[in-house]
């Protein structure tokens, strides 16, 4: 029983690794890896706001800003002042962690719909600051940034690569190295769930009283996995960053920060593999909505809507359900 | 220094008796649902828009401000029974998901119908600007005081002396007891959204001459609303009426005296303020939970 | 000997209405020592001030002879404080037995590096509480549900699981808020037995009950509430025979 318990979490992980490994035989040119690359980077960053909405049950519409910061503080220390991109995504992962810790004390004694206000209004701040502070931030035109580079060994989508003696282009090197740090975004959080941390957290979800009075801080877990996430979504906004060469104040934006939650409760609030489902289909959906033209709007509302309403739970936990219920049925006892 | 001063008041009085409506519009479905409503700001969007296109048609002004209304009331009530009903059970984000995607939506139909570009409506009444000390109004700004003061006070003779209101207030109060006693509170929940998408389109109408129109002029508008409704706070009429003209006179204020880059960032830096000090808003309830 | 739980002069107002009014006792370590009235005698509102959910209008609480005033709930776990609840408070997005674990929060220090790699010390732990959390549900009675999702037990076995995480965390004493209520007569037999095996173990018992019977068994002391005041305060024996209680109880 403990040794299923433990090892169905490691199951997950090399289910999403073999995927990973086998995405690539379905791309056929630079412009899916491109997409690939951008699933596996935003797939991480919604994990960890997973984290904060799934799990500890607090909304945060604002978690755009976060992303925003993360990518212009690695824009701005690699491109104006020519830092090394590892330090760069570090320093720039604490400092927006000191930022959420600030702001997150206050914010997250708020409840329901005045904590979704309140994080609203901290992202929008932030995007506000990175638009109008042009002469930092290049302001709504944007800046570029600089190729990932680790001891002068560059990592450019424009680069070609040599991997066993095979070769290999810019983004398909960009790909494995997004899909690497995907896989570790989610060993973190798999293991933080699992852990007397993750209980913790997810006891606030539940009933904070019952938390309470068993010995949690319920105060500091909030602000805890506030950072957290914020973390992740700076880390993983400075990669994106590097990766697209060239951000705008658009990756801070409000649109992106409601991008951000949908994608988890899309997905399965509380589902750590459901929320990288939800990222791939709110990235590949407007590809597909593309062909319907003026329609793609209307078609993306309506598909949103019908999901949410009649999937309430969410796509994988939906999914799931329906299939063991099945498999049920075949066996004819409870499994 | 006078004429700057008042100025910059008109101007925020009148964009903030427009959040005004917008959040009575949010306090109205919060009461009635608990939903907090991201749609809320398409009422305004398909008011001006549905009036400026009717009038391109010939329709008379009156007439066009009637059925756009009327589309608008329409459109709550659809949104109640076909996106919230069937979802009672979600989650509060689920819902507030449901609302977006509705708006994203219905931002789509609009695109298609009416094109991407801005529409210009004509003042209602001459177009002669009205001198004040020195301090220019615009005749459209006296449209908008008095067209929000008239649904202010519809709207309070509308919970204290009918029975329908009256049965709003109750489901607000304890949706049990008031099923109990006979109200059909899903009747109750369409009704509640079907004013709020009227006062949201008389909205988007009035204010539509100062601010012109456009399929996406909603989402902003909406969210100003739910700021003012917060800094109110959630659920109280009086809240909504304040924090929307707070709001409204902060923003005009810090475009005049400080910076009109940062004036959405001092109305979000506000509401953070007030929340840091009264969690509930200014005027919102106080809640002792129960264990 | 001071007393491990001392209520001098509490008082709690809603809103002008005294829920609790002047109310003062103590509790010696080891009792079973309980709280009755009928409904709206502020029961309730007492366990509630005392694991400082409520923060007192007037009055003072001593938690082994220390003022609880500025004490958070989890401070006061973290002294040894521990309750269930009337209205249940499970954690419904989690296993039975997670429930569980969740008591062992306090015994459970573990780092953020040592959890976000897992190392061996992280899983030693788990494992160790893991195992903790089964016996005790097996304790309480719910051993069956190991395995279970929280969501998937029955009303009387998610009672006892709430026991169960309080005794999780290995408190010096357990306020129990109704753990009767809802169950059938060989169900509160069977919690009978469980309060006096807790209170075996030497640890001090808090309860709020309605069952007579149960109370006036396994009950060192009593405190009778009416309308937010002390009626009466004694030994079984003395309660029964209190001519107050008699008249509240019966003649009303």
């Amino acid at each position: 029983m403990l040794n299923r318990f433990m090892q169905s979490r490691l199951r997950g992980l090399m289910v999403l690794a073999l995927i990973l490994i086998i995405i690539p035989a379905f791309l056929s040119n630079p412009f899916h890896y491109e997409l690939a690359t951008q699933i596996a980077i935003i797939g991480a960053t919604v994990v960890g706001l997973n984290l904060l909405v799934g799990f500890a049950g607090q909304i945060s519409l604002g978690h755009a800003g976060f992303f925003g910061l993360g990518a212009y503080f690695t824009g701005i220390a690699t491109g104006t002042y020519g830092w090394p991109s590892v330090p760069a995504l570090l320093v720039g992962a604490i400092v927006v962690g000191i930022i959420a810790w600030v702001v997150g004390r206050p914010i997250l004694r708020l409840k329901g719909h005045y904590l979704s206000m309140a994080t609203l209004a901290v992202g929008f701040i932030i995007a506000i600051i990175l638009n109008n502070e042009r002469a930092i931030t290049g302001g709504p035109d944007g800046m570029p940034v600089p190729a990932f580079e680790v001891f002068g060994w560059e990592l450019s989508s424009f680069g070609t690569y040599s991997l066993f003696g095979l070769e290999i282009s810019g983004v398909q090197a960009w790909y494995m190295f997004a899909s690497g740090v995907l896989l570790l975004a989610v060993w973190f959080a798999l293991n933080l769930i699992e852990s007397p941390i993750g209980r913790a957290l997810r006891s606030v979800h539940g009933s904070e009283v019952a938390a309470s009075v068993v010995g949690v801080d319920t105060a500091k877990y909030k602000s805890l996995v506030f950072v957290i996430s914020a973390i992740y979504a700076s880390l993983m906004g400075g990669l994106y960053a590097h990766f697209q060469g060239f951000i705008t104040p658009a990756v801070a934006s409000f649109e992106f920060s409601i991008l951000f939650i949908t994608m988890v409760v899309l997905g399965g609030m509380g589902s750590t593999f459901g929320v990288i489902l939800g990222a791939v289909v709110l990235k590949l959906l407007p590809q597909v909505l593309a062909d319907f033209q003026e329609l793609e709007t209307v078609m993306f509302g309506l598909i949103l809507m019908l999901t949410m309403i009649f999937m309430p739970k969410g796509l994988l936990p939906t999914l799931t359900a329906a299939v063991s219920k099945r498999l049920r049925k075949k066996t004819g006892g409870k499994a | 220094m006078l004429a700057e001063f008042l100025q910059y008041l008109f101007t925020g009085i009148t964009i903030g008796a427009t959040y005004a409506l917008i959040a009575l519009g949010f306090t109205l479905i919060y009461n009635a649902s608990h939903v907090i409503n991201f749609a809320q700001g398409e009422f305004l969007m398909i008011g001006g828009m549905a009036t400026v296109s009717l009038t391109a048609m010939g329709v008379p002004m009156a007439v066009a401000v009637v059925l756009a209304v009327i589309l608008a009331g329409v459109l709550g009530i659809a949104l109640q029974r076909l996106a919230i009903a069937p979802a009672k059970q979600a989650d509060v984000v689920t819902l507030i998901i449901i609302t977006i995607g509705a708006s994203i939506f219905i931002r789509g139909i609009a695109q298609l119908v009416w094109g991407k570009q801005y529409h210009v409506m004509q003042n209602f009444s001459t177009s002669e600007p009205i001198q004040v000390f020195g301090a220019v109004l615009n005749s459209q700004s006296l449209w908008v005081l008095g067209v929000g003061a008239v649904m202010v006070v519809a709207l309070v003779l509308f919970f204290t002396k009918t029975l329908i209101g009256k049965a709003i207030l109750a489901t607000s109060m304890n949706k049990d007891a008031a099923r109990l006693v006979g109200i059909r509170t899903q009747m109750v929940l369409m009704l509640a959204f079907m004013v709020s998408a009227l006062l949201g389109s008389v909205a988007g109408i009035v204010v539509a001459p100062i601010t012109f129109t456009s399929y996406d002029i909603g989402i902003i508008l909406g969210l100003k609303g739910f700021v003012a409704a917060a800094i109110g706070g959630l659920g109280s009429g009086v809240g909504a009426v304040v924090g929307g003209l707070a709001l409204g006179i902060v923003e005009a204020m810090t475009a005049g005296y400080i910076s009109s880059d940062y004036k959405d960032a001092v109305a979000f830096s506000m509401i953070l303020l007030v929340l840091f000090f009264m969690p509930r808003g200014l005027f919102g309830a106080k809640i002792v939970e129960r264990v | 000997m001071t007393a491990l739980v001392e209520v001098k002069g509490l008082d709690k107002a809603f809103g002008g209405v005294h829920a609790v009014e002047g109310v003062s006792f103590a509790v010696e370590a080891g009792q079973v020592y309980s709280v009755i009235g009928p409904n709206g005698a502020g029961k309730t509102t007492l366990f509630n001030l005392i694991t400082g959910l409520y923060i007192p209008t007037k009055g003072e609480i001593l938690l082994n002879g220390e003022s609880t005033a500025k004490l958070e709930p989890n401070q006061l776990a973290e002294r040894g404080m521990c309750r269930t609840f009337q209205q249940m408070q499970i954690c419904m997005n989690m296993t039975a037995i997670e429930n569980v674990m969740l008591g062992r929060h306090l015994q459970l220090k573990s780092s953020l590096f040592t959890t976000l790699f897992r190392l061996p010390a992280l899983r030693r732990g788990e494992e160790a509480a893991y195992k903790r959390a089964a016996d005790l549900m097996e304790y309480v009675g719910c051993g069956e549900y190991v395995g279970a999702e929280a969501s998937a037990m029955s009303y009387g076995a998610l009672k006892r699981l709430e026991v169960a995480r309080a005794l999780a965390a290995e408190p010096k004493v357990i306020l129990l808020d109704e753990p009767a209520a809802g169950l059938n007569a060989t169900e509160t037999a069977a919690l009978e037995d469980l309060i006096r095996k807790i209170a075996d173990q030497g640890i001090t018992v808090m309860l709020v009950e309605h069952d007579m019977k149960l109370v006036m068994g396994i009950s060192d002391r009593l405190l009778v509430l009416n309308y937010g005041r002390v009626l009466a305060e004694g030994t079984p024996a003395e309660i029964r025979q209190n001519p107050d209680v008699i008249a509240a109880y019966l003649g009303g």
